[in-house]
C-alpha cells in the first residue's frame, strides 16, 4: 500500500486473508491526501476486498475518493459484491420515553389478558371435561396423575423429611433452654401445614411437572402438532392441557398431605432422640394444636398453586417462538414465573387468612 | 485436457456392511458446472460427504487442489475446507442464531476480518440471494426455500473456489429455482468458481450443466457433456432424458 500524489495504490491480492493487514496499514495513512484509489496492481479481489474498499470509502466520505485503473474482471467482481443499497446509517425511529412506557404497558396488558383467557378456557373445559370426555386424550387423566403425582412422592417425601428434621433441630436448642420441649410439635405442625408443606410441594411440582408441561406444549407447537390438532378441529387446550389440569387438581392435595405427614415424622425423630419426648405426647400435642381451618386452608392453597403452575406452564408453552431453542427458553421462563407466583400468592394468602 | 480440481479414484463408501459407492472414480474440472444425477438413495450425498471427509471413505483416494486428502492431518484439511463452500440438502442452518449470524460464523471462524467488513459481506451475500430483508430473522421464521437461499449465502460467504450444492432447488418454486440458476452461472462466469450440483431438474440442467455424472447401482454409469448425455445409449441416461426424471 502506497500513497503517491493523492493516489492510494493497492497491490497484490485483496482478499479475506490480506484485508486485516491492509486495514491496519490504512489507519496509518494521512486520510486527507487520498483522492484516488488505484487498483492497477491488484491481482485478485474477493467480497472481503470489496467490503474493504467500501469501508475505506466510508472513512473518506468527505472527499469521496474515486476508484481508478481496475482491470475488467476486478471491476466485475466489485460490481457483484457491492451492496445495492446505499448503506443507510441505521437511523432507527426512536420512541420517546412515554411511547416506550406505553407500548411496554400494552404488551404487558396483552399478556395479562391472554393468560386470563387461557385460564378461563382451561377451567371451563376442565369442568365440562368431567362429564364429557370427548376431545381429550384417552386415559390421559390417569396417566397424568401417575406422572405428576405418584412419581413425585419419593422426592417430596425425602425433602419433607429433611425439612422436618431441620425445622425441629433449629428450634430444639432454643426450646430446651426454656424447658419448652413439647412446643417443637406445635412448631412443626403449624409450619408444615400452613406453609412448608404446600410451598415445598408446589416448588417441586413446578420444577418437575410445570417444566414438563411447558416443554411438551412448546415442542408440539414448534413441530406443528398443535396446528395439526387445530386442522382436525381438536381444541389443543382441551386435548393437551385439560387432562393435566384435572390430574394436578387431584394429585396436589395428596402430595401435600404426604409432605405434611413426613415432615411431622422428621420432627418426631428430633423430638424423641434429642428432646426426650414420647411419641404419644408428640402426636397428642399435634392433634391439639391443628385446627380444621389450618388443614383446609393448607390444602386449598395447594390446589390453587397447582392451577397456577399448569396455567403458567401452558401459557408459556403456547407462546413459544422459534425452533428447538425456543422450547428451552419458554420452559425456563415458565418455571421461574410459576415459582415466583406461588411465593407471591402464598404471601397474599397469609395476609388474608392469618393477619 | 484440463486438469481436475477434484479427483476421486476407486472410492468405496460403506454404511456398516452395505456398500453405497463401489469403486467410484470421478473428476471435477475447474470453472465448470458439474451436475451429479441419480435416483434418490443412490449415494449422491454420500459421495459428496466422502469427498469432504464428513464421512470417512472406506478405501480409494480423493484429491482436491492436487492434494491427497484422505491421510491428511485435520489442521491441513481445514485450509482446504476454507476454499470450499457447501450447501447441504436440508439447509442445515443453525436454528438458535439469526440469519446474519449464520453467515457470519464461517467468516469469523476462518478469517480475522473486523466486524464492519463482515457485516458488509453478509449484506451483499444476502442481496445476491435476494434475502437481505431477512437479515435479522431466525431460520425458524423462514420458509423452506428461503432457508435454502440463506444456506447458499452461507456457502459462498468465503468466496470459495469450489461450491457444492446438494439439491439446491428441491422444494423451490420454478421462479426462485431459475433465479438460483442465474446466480450459479454468475458465480461460475464472473467469479470463476468450480461448481458441483446435485439436481434432477431438467430445465435447470439445460441452463447450467457443463458436465454430467450419472450414478446408478453404486457406480458411475455415465460422464460427459450435456450433448453426449442426450446421445448416450446408457439406458439409465436415456430414461432420464425421455421421462425428465427417474421413475
Ligand atoms: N447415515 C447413514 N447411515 C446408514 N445408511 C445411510 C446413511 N446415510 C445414507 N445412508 C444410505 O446410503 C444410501 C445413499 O444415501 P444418500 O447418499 O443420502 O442418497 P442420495 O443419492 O439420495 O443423496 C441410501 O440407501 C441410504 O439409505
Ligand atoms: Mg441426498
Amino acid at each position: 500500500m502506497q500513497l503517491l500524489e493523492k493516489k492510494l495504490f493497492l497491490k497484490g491480492r485483496l482478499d479475506k486473508f490480506t484485508v486485516p493487514e491492509k486495514l491496519k496499514a490504512f489507519q496509518k495513512l494521512p486520510r486527507k491526501e487520498i483522492h484516488y484509489i488505484d487498483l492497477s496492481q491488484i491481482e485478485m479481489i474477493d467480497s472481503a476486498g470489496v467490503a474493504f474498499l467500501e469501508s475505506i470509502r466510508d472513512a473518506l466520505s468527505e472527499h469521496d475518493p474515486r476508484i481508478i485503473n481496475a482491470r475488467a474482471d476486478i471491476k466485475k467482481t466489485i460490481k457483484i459484491f457491492t451492496s445495492k443499497k446505499v448503506i443507510n446509517r441505521v437511523s432507527m425511529v426512536r420512541e420517546n420515553l412515554f411511547e416506550n412506557l406505553g407500548s411496554a404497558f400494552l404488551l404487558w396488558w396483552k399478556s395479562v389478558v391472554d393468560s386470563f383467557k387461557l385460564s378461563a378456557d382451561i377451567v371451563f373445559w376442565s369442568i365440562v371435561g368431567i362429564f364429557d370426555r370427548k376431545g381429550q386424550r384417552k386415559g390421559s387423566v390417569i396417566v397424568q396423575s401417575l406422572l405428576i403425582g405418584v412419581d413425585a412422592v419419593g422426592i417430596v417425601s425425602l425433602l419433607s423429611l429433611v425439612l422436618g428434621l431441620i425445622l425441629a433441630l433449629q428450634s430444639a436448642a432454643q426450646l430446651r433452654q426454656f424447658g419448652a420441649n413439647i412446643f417443637v410439635a406445635d412448631l412443626i405442625a403449624i409450619s408444615m401445614v400452613r406453609e412448608m408443606g404446600p410451598m415445598m410441594t408446589a416448588i417441586i411440582v413446578a420444577g418437575r411437572s410445570g417444566s414438563a408441561i411447558a416443554s411438551e406444549i412448546a415442542t408440539m407447537k414448534v413441530t406443528e402438532e398443535i396446528d395439526a390438532l387445530k386442522m382436525m378441529a381438536i381444541d389443543p387446550v382441551r386435548y393437551v392441557v385439560v387432562p393435566k389440569f384435572q390430574a394436578i387438581t387431584i394429585c396436589m392435595p395428596l402430595l401435600v398431605t404426604v409432605s405434611i405427614f413426613v415432615g411431622i415424622i422428621g420432627g418426631l425423630i428430633v423430638a424423641v432422640t434429642y428432646l426426650d419426648l414420647s411419641v404419644v405426647s408428640y402426636f397428642t400435642e399435634i392433634f391439639a394444636i391443628l385446627t380444621f381451618k389450618d388443614v383446609f386452608i393448607g390444602l386449598m392453597k395447594s390446589v390453587f398453586f397447582a392451577w397456577v403452575i399448569v396455567i403458567i406452564a401452558s401459557y408459556y408453552g403456547f407462546r413459544v417462538k422459534g425452533g428447538s431453542e425456543g422450547v428451552g427458553r419458554v420452559t425456563t421462563l415458565s418455571v421461574v414465573a410459576s415459582i415466583f407466583w406461588v411465593i407471591v400468592l402464598d404471601a397474599i394468602n397469609s395476609l388474608i387468612f392469618y393477619f | 485436457m484440463k486438469k481436475a480440481i477434484i479427483s476421486v479414484r476407486n472410492l468405496v463408501a460403506k454404511f456398516g456392511n452395505t456398500i453405497v459407492l463401489d469403486k467410484i472414480s470421478v473428476d471435477i474440472y475447474p470453472r465448470e458446472i458439474t451436475v451429479i444425477l441419480g435416483r434418490s438413495g443412490c449415494g449422491k450425498t454420500t459421495l459428496i460427504k466422502n469427498i469432504l471427509k464428513l464421512y470417512q471413505p472406506h478405501s480409494g483416494s480423493v484429491k482436491i487442489f492436487d492434494e491427497d486428502i484422505i491421510g491428511m492431518e485435520d489442521q491441513d484439511f481445514i485450509t482446504i475446507l476454507k476454499r470450499i463452500g457447501m450447501l447441504f440438502q436440508n439447509g442445515a442452518l443453525l436454528n438458535s442464531v439469526s440469519i446474519s449470524d449464520n453467515i457470519a460464523i464461517p467468516l469469523e471462524q476462518h478469517t480475522d476480518l473486523p466486524r464492519d467488513i463482515i457485516d458488509k459481506i453478509i449484506r451483499v451475500k444476502l442481496e445476491l440471494v435476494n434475502l437481505d430483508h431477512a437479515m435479522n430473522m431466525t431460520p425458524s421464521e423462514l420458509s423452506g426455500g428461503m432457508k435454502k437461499r440463506v444456506a447458499l449465502a452461507r456457502a459462498i460467504a468465503l468466496d470459495p473456489e469450489i461450491l457444492i450444492c446438494d439439491e439446491p432447488s428441491a422444494g423451490l418454486d420454478p421462479l426462485t429455482s431459475s433465479s438460483l440458476d442465474e446466480l450459479i452461472l454468475k458465480l461460475k462466469d464472473l467469479l470463476k468458481m468450480t461448481i458441483v450440483i446435485v439436481t434432477h431438474e431438467l430445465a435447470s440442467i439445460h441452463r447450467i450443466a457443463d458436465r454430467l455424472i450419472f450414478l446408478d447401482k453404486n457406480r458411475v454409469v455415465f460422464t460427459g457433456s450435456l450433448e453426449e448425455a442426450k446421445a448416450s445409449s446408457v439406458s439409465e441416461v436415456k430414461t432420464f432424458f425421455k421421462a425428465g426424471r427417474f421413475e
